[in-house]
């Protein structure tokens, strides 16, 4: 018998706007030492399903329609309170997604960890206060705290996020559970320590049997350690089989469409860069904030002496990882962040130079498009005010025909005209970025940067806003800075890319002799983190390690 | 500037969509606020009107008659010196409304914009501006309004004026603090990115998304402005009679409650029902004003 069974599970979601069938009929089994992992794009239901299984749905307005969970025999959807907190405290662990705000910031880690094995439901099970400690140490060591011992008493925020994942870990491990259910842990950490994480995790079950259900909306992320993986689309399972199955003999369209849609190989647009005739010139720019954390207050240099050139016409890939500086750049340039040294030409014009009101006609020919396609829209302005508001402000439309120069705009970024009328949050997260990208283009910029324009997208919805990302730079002769994390995302689009770590310029190259032949180690090290959709070269790669 | 302004205009005409039109259209099907905004609109009218409508004249006295309860002739009763208590009541409700509203107005002007400038343009401006709220919060209230009695005298403007200058202290906190989490916002950014000069960004960006917490303020502070009214006239520095208010004859009111209970209940009613049309058209307003509720 497996560790898990769980069989035809339906939740439905009930509201006044009707019923929403998050979970239908699913069913699949996980046995000790396993790993599933559970695939989907936001709304296919895998995490609703994952936290049913330790009752964390709000209920109302979930409801359990029908099947079981079957935990060593005992029915996880229908057992009452104390058994699903013996379930919870002794069985079945969880690590979610981001582990700043699963902390709890004011208690430190060390008492965090501990304060399942000092409180535990079985009062007999309880631990005195300096065993749970000696074990918490120990667990830390094993998860790869250094200097565990001085480390248990810090605070969450005295840790780095690959690190607060690690004190997941070790919190979901403390009362050796045997079922681990990981909800995207890897998703909101750079791809090297993803790639460390993702392998302590795999060493970690081997060493203890434990079963894991991973869930992920990344093929690439689930290839090298999946063993069973299930496809969900819209609640329901669209594709069960083993890894090799799902990736090499694929037989659902869905997830046909989904692996088709990871960013791989090279760019497919020919690369219209001219040659030694730069838009932008950037020469040794500095870029510091106040630090007054420290006494007395010193600087942090986000940017810290940055040279570089973005030809007319070119795509230039800007890579790195969190805390790099590449964002600070991208904002520096645009004159949206006070630069502390250095220069910044935009032809022949020193943008640092001119004055605020000066500098307006220039704020015209560059744009931003923004990462978070939530924030970066006023809610209480509809697409159209969004949209008409750089016309009519710089003059580019008038009464008259602004209208008409909205619709043509929506057009371009692919939304239909009848969402003229309304407000963001109406919209997808796709949409929503559709839009962003209509309100970049409508002063017709020369240079857009676009700052981790896909990474809160889901796959195919990121595939296609490249694809019109990549098109409207045809269309409108755009030359574009594309700052990213995710190598992959880059290589599909870039015509060069600058790679940059801890606020300077590691590494510069044309996209694809920097793939083939990187001359940093740095380099070397972020291009062998990137997660393969590929199964057989991924486990190739992870035993190689 | 002048381009934008009529194209805006021109554009709301044709489209029919914005943050206002959208918002009315939304609180129009919301019958809670639609009372309470026929209650105010209803107590307003009378007030305008009352001295053609008023059965009696406010100073009327008959002290032959003196207080009695609710009658044919007196349908509120009268007080003790035999005035007509729905005649007191109507022309109270004149310089309680005015107060409410005009001192409130007050408030809200200075407050959001001064908080609003403070926590958009930040750093020493925002310090500067803050210490001078904090001074002010400092200021002994009645310290304060004794002071500007003195200098210009007893006027019922300046009593407006006064509370409103003590009342807007407490806006301009609430709304610096939402802007400042509101512009390091990436729509806020881009409005920059835009090249919009920061009054633009103010205007059309800020201050519309600190309406929420703006409004419920706004219907806590008109009943509180009145109450204080009443508390200023009580000590001899806002209405004298045989001028009245409401918060005023509720205060006689209590004095006398266990004689002639209707000269607190009928002011009372009043008051409440004033505050409940407020906090009914306040919630809708917040709601409607937020996209975000939804349209049906």
């Amino acid at each position: 018998m497996a560790l898990l069974e769980v069989n035809g599970l339906s939740i439905y979601f009930h509201s006044r706007n009707g019923v929403v069938k998050a979970v239908d009929d699913v069913s699949f089994t996980v046995d000790a030492g396993e790993t599933l992992a559970i695939v989907g794009e936001s709304g296919s239901g895998k995490s609703v399903t994952c936290y049913s299984l330790l009752d964390l749905l709000p209920k109302p307005p979930a409801k359990i329609e029908a099947g079981t969970a079957l935990f060593d025999g005992i029915d996880l959807l229908s057992c009452d309170a104390a058994q699903m907190r013996r379930f919870r405290s002794n069985d079945i662990a969880m690590i979610f997604q981001d582990p700043m705000t699963s902390l709890n910031p004011f208690i430190s880690i060390g008492e965090q960890l501990i304060e399942p094995l000092i409180y535990n439901e079985d009062k007999s099970a309880r631990l005195s206060r300096s065993d749970a400690r000696l074990r918490a140490i120990e667990l830390l060591d094993e998860v790869g705290i250094i200097d565990s011992e001085q480390r248990f008493d810090c605070f969450p925020h005295e840790f780095s996020g690959g690190m607060r994942q690690r004190v997941m870990i070790a919190m979901a491990l403390i009362n050796e559970p045997r079922l681990l259910i990981c909800d995207e842990p890897t998703t909101a950490l750079d791809v090297t320590i993803q790639a460390q994480i993702l392998a302590l995790i795999k060493t970690l079950q081997q060493k203890r049997d434990v079963a894991v259900i991973f869930i992920s909306h990344d093929l690439g992320v689930v290839a090298g350690i999946a063993d069973k993986i299930i496809v969900m689309c819209e609640g329901t399972v669209r594709e069960a089989n083993d890894a090799e199955g799902i990736f090499y003999r694929t037989e659902d369209d869905y997830t046909k469409k989904l692996l088709a849609a990871i960013p791989e190989g090279a760019k497919v647009m020919p690369n219209r860069a001219q040659v030694d005739n730069p838009l932008i010139k950037v020469q040794n720019l500095k870029t510091y904030f106040r630090d007054y954390s420290t006494t007395p207050a010193g600087h942090i240099k986000a940017v810290d002496g940055v040279s570089l050139e973005i030809q007319r016409g070119e795509i230039l890939g800007l890579v790195g990882e969190s805390g790099s500086g590449k964002s600070t750049l991208g904002r520096s340039i645009l004159q949206l962040a006070p630069i502390t040294a250095g220069s910044i030409h935009f032809d022949s014009i020193e943008l640092n130079k001119l004055s605020p009101a000066k500098l307006v006609p220039w704020r015209r020919k560059m744009q931003m498009i923004f990462q978070d396609p939530y924030a970066s829209l006023n809610p209480r302005m509809t697409v159209y005010q969004t949209l008409a508001e750089p016309l009519l402000y710089h003059s580019l439309a008038n009464a008259k025909n602004i209208d008409q120069q909205v619709q043509q705009l929506m057009d371009d970024v692919g939304l239909a005209r009848i969402n003229m009328r309304k407000y963001p949050h109406e919209f997808s997260g796709g949409q929503r970025q559709r839009i962003a990208i209509g309100r970049a283009i409508a002063t017709k910029p020369e240079l857009i940067i676009a700052d981790e324009p896909v990474s809160a997208l889901d796959v195919t919805i990121q595939a296609q806003i490249l694809d019109l990302i990549l098109n409207l730079v045809e269309k409108h002769n755009l030359t574009m800075m594309f700052i990213s994390h995710d190598l992959s995302v880059v290589r599909y689009i870039s015509d060069r890319v600058v790679v940059m770590n801890k606020g300077v310029i590691i590494e510069t190259g044309d996209t694809e002799a920097l793939w083939a032949d990187p001359q940093q180690q740095y380099t070397r090290d972020l291009l062998a983190a990137i997660p393969l959709a590929d199964p057989k070269s991924e486990r190739l790669r992870r035993l190689s390690r | 500037m002048g381009l934008f302004k009529a194209s805006e205009q021109n554009q709301e005409q044709e489209q029919g969509t914005s943050l206002w039109k959208d918002a009315w259209i939304k609180l129009s099907k919301n019958y809670l606020a639609l009372f309470g905004l026929s209650i105010l609109g209803l107590l307003c009218l009378v007030s305008i009107l009352t001295p053609w409508i008023a059965p009696y004249g406010y100073e009327e006295q008959n002290l032959i008659l003196g207080a009695t309860p609710p009658s044919l002739a007196h349908w509120l009763g009268t007080d003790i010196f035999g005035r007509d208590m729905l005649t007191r009541i109507m022309y109270g409700g004149r310089v309680s409304l005015t107060v409410g509203f005009i001192a409130t107005a007050v408030a809200l002007i200075i407050g959001v914009l001064w908080g609003a400038i403070a926590g958009f343009v930040g750093g020493r401006v925002d310090a500067v501006m803050m210490r001078i709220v904090d001074i002010m919060y400092a200021l002994p209230f009645m310290i304060f309004i004794v002071l500007l009695m003195v200098v210009f005298g007893r006027n019922i403007l300046l009593l407006f004026l006064a509370i409103g200058a003590v009342e807007w202290l407490t806006m301009a906190r609430i709304v610096r603090s939402q802007v400042m989490s509101l512009r390091k916002q990436e729509f806020v950014e881009a409005a920059h990115s835009l090249g919009l000069s920061q009054w633009t960004i103010i205007r059309r960006h800020i201050i519309p998304n600190t309406l929420g917490p703006v409004i419920v303020y706004t219907t806590l502070t008109i009943p509180s402005v009145m109450l204080l009214e009443a508390f200023l006239s009580f000590l001899g520095l806002g209405i004298q009679p045989p001028q009245s208010s409401w918060g005023l004859l509720i205060n006689y009111g209590v004095e006398t409650m266990e004689e002639y209970p209707w000269l607190l209940i009928f002011p009372g009613v009043t008051l409440s029902l004033t505050l409940f049309a407020l906090n009914f058209l306040g919630d809708g307003l917040r709601d409607a004003l937020d996209p975000r509720t939804s349209k049906d």
